[in-house]
């Protein structure tokens, strides 16, 4: 069952989109509304959707060149007068090259820049593990002051990026490259620091994000068809994380698998497990990039390969509970 | 020489004086860049800079952006002496719950722009600037950011030089603090910097250079920096690092060390006569 006051009914027919899609189409509406909302990008204004930004308000876009720790410093200063900078690159490069720019110059110099980084996980596919961004969630996740927002569908970024350009802090947001399931529709909630149970369950908590929410509920309805009842909670933030809809979820099921396409140490599921170990010690299991890089493949190929697709998720929950 | 100028000495040095109280209360920060920036500061702060100390967040202010962190003790100094705050502060430098930390933290202390430490960012937060006052048509405020030579072995910097340069960011003037040594030596020894002008030329920036440790000659280049239009500019200030304190003059070793209290009432006299050239009234 799957929870359709927050979600479309998976055996309709699912829209297929890219997350970052909903990322440009969600910066021109945010540009619309205020005119501080600005944007620069480093040599990849296409990749990231910024273009649609661009064309739509060229005096408020820059372009900055190969050059990802200018980005996010002129996105600094861009900030320090009040401008609402969106920074995009490939997560590898940004925040992957800058971390150090982003901590001293964003973070602790606390200016509300928007760190897009899109193309992250193995669902890159060909272009292999150097382009292949899976320790993102981590690095961003232990900088004070930084929000780290991972939409699960291109309707949700678009959402996201909104909400983004209204909140006074600096923000990171995870995009993907691949086509991905629409799950959302407009009616669905998206609040940055807030978890959803896009289904209910009783036996075990599945904690996803990303485009692997959808794989989950696909698992879930799986599951259900042989009497497992799962619920599956989407972690759109992760940090700051939504402690009191994850633990009444786990207080309920007392059994926890989390789901990314992250490394799994420093994602999703090392939040998870700090949070679970001081309030609520569950039994967990994670599933995600286990301290590896990818590396070059098929999209969809890449998802079964690194058993983090339904059918690797079913097998888990069943392992698990036996 | 005007009585004016004469007064900015003055001013400068009694800068120094506390720097070296400061660093030698704290027991730890660095000596020579802040020394060797004295007369700079005081250009900026007592001619060149629209200011008010009891506005900090005035919005027509002129931006100073302090890029090479620790050299701060020199803004701290001088932001006290032009009245953000008492003088008496200064000695709570690097101390546990002070606003004066160690390296500048823009939330802390308001007069400051930008928290840094970390080299190589000024600049580029220097153009985020100026691109924001550009979209809002603000005109007549300018930046300035002040670089360590050593700091622009950051690729950073380059990167900032060429956006600057690309979208003619006039309203920032840069202002290189050439003393010529960094932590681990002289520059031209730990990574070779020159041709300087000619890499900032070649970088499409407009090029001046100065004595930056007179004051006059400091005042007069940066006046001329802003009637500039069409190109950033920078301002080389070849100054001498451990200025006003002839043991630490062009010493590297004095890059990240205080003086002790010995060598800081040494320090001090000489400051305070002018290297013997007047009586202290304290002595």
């Amino acid at each position: 069952m799957t929870n359709i006051r927050l979600i479309k009914k998976l055996d309709s027919d699912i829209l297929f989109e890219p997350i970052r899609e909903g990322f440009g189409k969600g910066l021109v509406s945010a540009g619309k509304t205020n005119p501080q909302v600005v944007a620069a990008c480093a040599d990849l204004t296409d990749s990231t959707k910024m273009s649609l930004f661009k064309s739509e308000f060229p005096d408020r876009f820059f372009e900055i060149g190969v050059a990802e720790q200018n980005l996010v410093t002129v996105g600094s200063g861009l900030a320090a007068m009040g401008k609402i900078p969106f920074v995009s690159s490939y997560a590898a490069f940004s925040p992957g090259r800058n971390w150090e720019q982003i901590r001293t110059t964003i973070c602790l110099n606390d200016q509300p820049v928007k760190i897009v980084g899109s193309h992250a996980g193995v669902s890159v596919g060909p272009d292999g593990a150097t382009h292949q961004m899976l320790e993102d969630i981590a690095l961003m996740r232990v900088l004070p002051n930084m929000v780290v927002i991972v939409p699960c569908d291109s309707l949700q970024a678009e959402k996201a990026t909104q909400a983004m350009a209204n909140d006074s802090r600096p923000n990171y947001l995870r995009l993907a490259r691949e086509a991905t399931a629409v799950i959302t529709n407009e009616q669905t909630p998206f609040e940055i620091g807030k978890s959803y149970v896009y289904r209910e369950g009783k036996d075990l908590t599945i904690f996803a994000c990303g485009s692997l929410v959808y794989e989950s509920l696909v698992a879930a309805e799986v599951l259900e068809s042989e009497g497992i009842s799962v619920e599956v909670v989407n972690v759109a933030t992760i940090k700051p994380l939504d402690q009191k809809t994850i633990l009444s979820s786990v207080s309920k099921t007392r059994l926890v698998i989390t789901v990314e396409e992250a490394q799994i140490n420093g994602g999703l599921g090392g939040a998870i497990s700090e949070l679970l170990s001081e309030h609520l010690p569950t039994r967990i299991h994670r599933i995600g990039m286990q301290d590896r890089f990818g590396e070059s493949g098929e999209a969809s190929e890449l998802i079964k390969y690194f058993h983090l697709d339904s059918n690797s998720i079913v097998s888990s929950v069943k392992e698990l509970l036996n | 020489m005007s009585l004016y100028i004469e007064n900015l000495k003055l001013k400068a040095d009694a800068i120094r004086q506390d720097i070296i109280k400061m660093l030698e209360h704290a027991g730890s920060g660095h000596s020579a860049g802040p020394l060797g920036l004295a007369d700079i500061f005081t250009a900026l702060y007592f001619n060149i800079l629209k200011h008010d100390p009891k506005k900090p967040d005035w919005n027509e202010r002129d931006i100073l952006l302090l890029s090479n962190g620790h050299c701060v003790p020199v803004r701290y100094a001088t932001m006290a002496h032009a009245g953000y705050f008492d003088v008496k502060e200064l000695l709570t430098l690097r101390q546990l719950g002070s606003r004066l930390q160690g390296h500048p933290e823009r939330l802390r202390l308001p007069g400051l722009e930008n928290t840094s430490g970390p080299l190589g960012c000024g600049l580029s937060q220097a153009a985020g600037m100026s691109l924001a006052m550009r979209l809002d048509k603000v005109k007549g405020r300018y930046i300035y950011v002040i670089m360590g030579d050593g700091e622009t072995d950051e690729g950073n910097v380059w990167e900032a030089a060429m956006l600057a340069s690309k979208y003619k960011l006039s309203n920032i003037i840069a202002i290189l603090d050439r003393n010529n040594i960094q932590i681990d030596g002289p520059t031209e020894e730990v990574m070779p910097l020159e041709n300087v002008v000619a890499k900032w030329q070649s970088f499409g920036w407009k090029v001046l250079e100065t004595d930056g440790n007179n004051i006059e000659e400091v005042i007069n280049a940066l006046n001329f920096a802003k009637s500039i239009e069409n190109s950033p500019v920078i301002l080389i200030a070849h100054t001498i690092p451990g200025k006003g304190v002839d043991f630490m003059e062009n010493d590297y070793h004095w890059h990240g060390t205080p003086p002790n209290a010995e060598q800081a009432k040494i320090a001090l006299k000489e400051l305070r006569t002018l290297r013997g050239k007047i009586r202290s009234e304290s002595e």
